[in-house]
């Protein structure tokens, strides 16, 4: 039936990749524009945000946790309002995770503090007894990233006209003034919210260690 | 024309990644039972420092036994069979056979990068494709020279008709090329930024709900193209060599191959029920999940009827009980999925425990016991020797059966355990358990989870020990055998 098909490799071939590629022609091309359409309002991530995203993705957070609320009662009930589609225009990548080991964290910013994640990350069990999550205490150690994390803003600006101000710009200056005048101050709040003496000790000598990314990044999920 | 046993096969490159399979199978397992224990002992976390927690060591797992084990044994697959249903042999082409040599040692250079990096935890986090772009565009590199070396054979073949195995490998070919191209496109800050940052560091092309679509769109067929499509072709090629039985029907395995070309990709949606992708898609992906099953079972029972009138085999070589309930579980796999992508089901089941428990009957049961019984039945005829102890096969097969049973029944428990406590409320409509009840209460199926998984990797290592006795201390073989592989 087939095999004067079998005996033609080229065609074969040319049949199999027809066979296969349309699927994703139909299904992911007809809403792409539409989806990646920002709600109102929403803000790209500063930088501290963004070296925060990083700590998140480079300890692999989304291993257990996830960032999408969905819409039954008993998530909102648990999590607060579900997502919306609008709400990832700024996330490269998404971040929703398959897992749930953890509690979802898309809105964790509105029931969490910066001293309650200070406390968290350093030793779950201190806030949750019967944790089963790891302690990440290498966090408070480790610088961030925070010009990996410039670098991305500027790469998004300038790619996918993601709105930063003039702050924003491809060279080393700016970084280093940006990190001097905006980055700085944000990190200190956080430091001073944490209510950890070596942090803010550490942040007012203009390092900045990833826990304080991190716990931005995280009071910036709402 | 020469006949098939005139021609002697040049097994070089085979034999090579026989060898990375059982090292990654170890590596990748290993971790694998780790942070399974991890889950019910967390204090395991600790023992490598921050390189050694459950969401560091994670994807290691993941890429290591999908990108290490399960890629090495279909090359070694690839190299050892297709040349011999196209009746050409590696050490005909010169050319190929070293391009072949140079794709391992890329090979090498990509997964020793891969580990390092993740290890690192330089990733761009997107599941199953977490490699950042300078490893990307080494694998797209070592894809194309596989491309070449597979058309080339081809190109040379004296079997006119190829072989159902083959379709099966252009498919995988052609389908992780076309995925892994479009889910990897990354924007490298390094050339954007005035050279700022970290050289290796990415921004994926697409955002939020499209990136979560491209990314299920390839996650979900790289279970088809990796873990389905290529194991399918070892079944075709394996089953009918070591039973000496000719495949059931033709017509079968033409329906579920292009059923399963046509229906796969579809069925992505799955992964994202529930979220924020438009509803339409959704429903695409639950109802083709379901249509799914024709094209799997198609292909499962025409392996299971294969071997009509000769089930005595089973009774007597190991080598068929593997294979015969690799095609079982993989029926009970691609029955389980479809459950689990009808919407009302995956509203409990997803982001639970029950997922990953699908996942391993499919790998362990289909995927692992098809290599397993690939790699033995080429050791008689690449390594001409008998192989070195069949009642280590059959230790083997019940040890890893009773394995990947207890893995999947607690993960059945736990993840429905779970979904169910997430949504219970009580007589005033106040959600029930507080989040970290629903974790406290999976401990014990966690700690039989870990035990399953150690019964499999103790497995792993019979085989790799069998493995290497064969090859260095098994019987010696006159000629090669026809098709029943012979053991001590």
């Amino acid at each position: 039936m087939f095999h004067w098909l079998e005996k033609n490799p080229f065609l074969f071939s040319v049949g199999v990749f027809i066979v296969i590629a349309f699927a994703g022609l139909i299904e992911i091309l007809p809403n792409f524009a539409e989806a990646a359409r920002p709600i109102k309002g929403l803000k790209p991530y500063t930088v501290l945000e963004l070296a925060g995203k990083e700590v998140y993705k480079k300890d692999n957070c989304i291993a257990c946790h996830s960032q999408l609320i969905r819409p039954f009662k008993a998530e909102t009930d648990r999590y607060g309002q579900y997502s919306l589609s609008g709400e990832y225009a700024y996330d490269r990548p998404f971040l929703w995770g398959s897992k749930r080991t953890g509690p979802d964290l898309h809105r964790v910013g509105n029931y969490r503090t910066s001293d309650w994640h200070a406390n968290h990350m350093w030793d779950p069990k201190s806030v949750v007894p019967t944790s089963i999550m790891p302690a990440y205490k290498h966090q408070f150690k480790n610088i961030a990233d925070t010009e990996t994390a410039y670098a991305e803003a500027v790469t998004v600006k300038r790619v996918f006209n993601t709105p930063y101000g003039p702050e924003i710009a491809p060279s080393k200056e700016a970084y280093e003034k940006y990190y001097k005048e905006k980055l700085l101050p944000e990190a200190k709040k956080i430091a001073k919210e944490m209510k950890n003496k070596e942090v803010e000790a550490m942040v007012n000598q203009g390092k900045v260690p990833e826990i304080v990314a991190l716990i931005a990044y995280l009071n910036r999920l709402k | 024309m020469q006949s098939n046993t005139a021609l002697e096969y040049d097994y070089s490159v085979a034999k090579l990644y026989m060898w990375t399979t059982v090292i990654f199978g170890i590596v990748g397992m290993t971790i694998g039972v780790l942070i399974a224990a991890q889950l019910a002992f967390p204090e395991l976390n600790y023992l490598m420092g921050e390189y050694g927690t459950f969401s560091r060591l994670r994807p290691l797992h993941t890429n290591v036994v999908i990108y290490g084990f399960t890629l090495s044994g279909i090359m070694a697959s690839f190299y050892y069979s297709a040349p011999r249903v196209l009746k050409v042999s590696m050490g005909e082409l010169p050319l190929i056979n070293a391009l072949a040599k140079f794709q391992f040692v890329a090979y090498l250079v990509a997964a020793t990068g891969m580990v390092i990096s993740l290890g690192m935890g330089i990733t761009a986090n997107k599941e199953y494709a977490q490699m950042e772009w300078p490893l990307d565009v080494l694998i797209v590199v070592y894809w194309v020279i596989w491309g070449i070396n597979m058309f080339a054979l081809i190109g040379a073949r004296r079997e006119k008709a190829l072989y159902i195995s083959l379709w099966y490998y252009i498919a995988c070919f052609l389908g992780v090329a076309m995925l892994y191209l479009f889910n990897n496109m990354e924007v490298p800050t390094l050339f954007f930024s005035g050279g700022l940052g970290a050289w290796y560091h990415s921004v994926s092309m697409y955002a939020g709900t499209n990136d979560a679509l491209v990314q299920w769109w390839w996650g979900h067929n790289a279970v088809a193209f990796v873990f389905t499509v290529p194991i399918i072709a070892l079944i075709y090629y394996f089953l009918p060599k070591e039973s000496g039985q000719a495949v059931y029907s033709y017509k079968l395995s033409l329906l579920s191959f292009w059923g399963l070309m046509f229906v796969y990709l579809w069925a992505g949606g799955h992964h994202l029920l529930w979220s924020t992708v438009p509803d339409w898609m959704q429903t695409m992906g639950s109802i083709f999940s379901v249509v799914l099953i024709l094209p799997s079972w198609g292909s499962a029972i025409n392996m299971l009827l294969t071997m009509k009138g000769e089930w005595n085999q089973l009774t007597e070589n190991p080598l068929i009980k593997f294979m015969v309930l690799a095609s079982t579980f993989y029926m009970l796999s691609t029955l389980e999925g479809p459950i689990q992508a009808v919407k009302s089901v995956n509203a409990i089941a997803h982001f639970t425990d029950w997922i990953p428990g699908h996942v391993h009957d499919g790998v362990l049961g289909w995927v692992a016991f098809m290599i397993f019984a690939a790699l033995m039945h080429m050791s008689t005829r690449v390594f001409k020797r008998e192989i070195y102890s069949k009642s280590l096969l059959e230790a083997q097969f019940w040890i890893q059966t009773t394995g990947v049973v207890l893995y999947f029944t607690s993960m059945w428990i736990a993840g429905i355990t779970q979904g169910m406590m997430w949504r219970a409320v009580d007589e005033y409509g106040n959600l029930m358990y507080s989040f970290i009840d629903t974790v406290t209460v999976l401990h014990p199926y966690y700690t039989i989870r870990a035990i399953g998984g150690l019964l499999f990797l103790i497995g792993v290592f019979m085989f790799a020990y069998n493995l290497y006795k064969t090859a260095t201390a098994g019987r010696k073989l006159e000629n090669e055998p026809q098709f029943r592989s012979p053991m001590a």
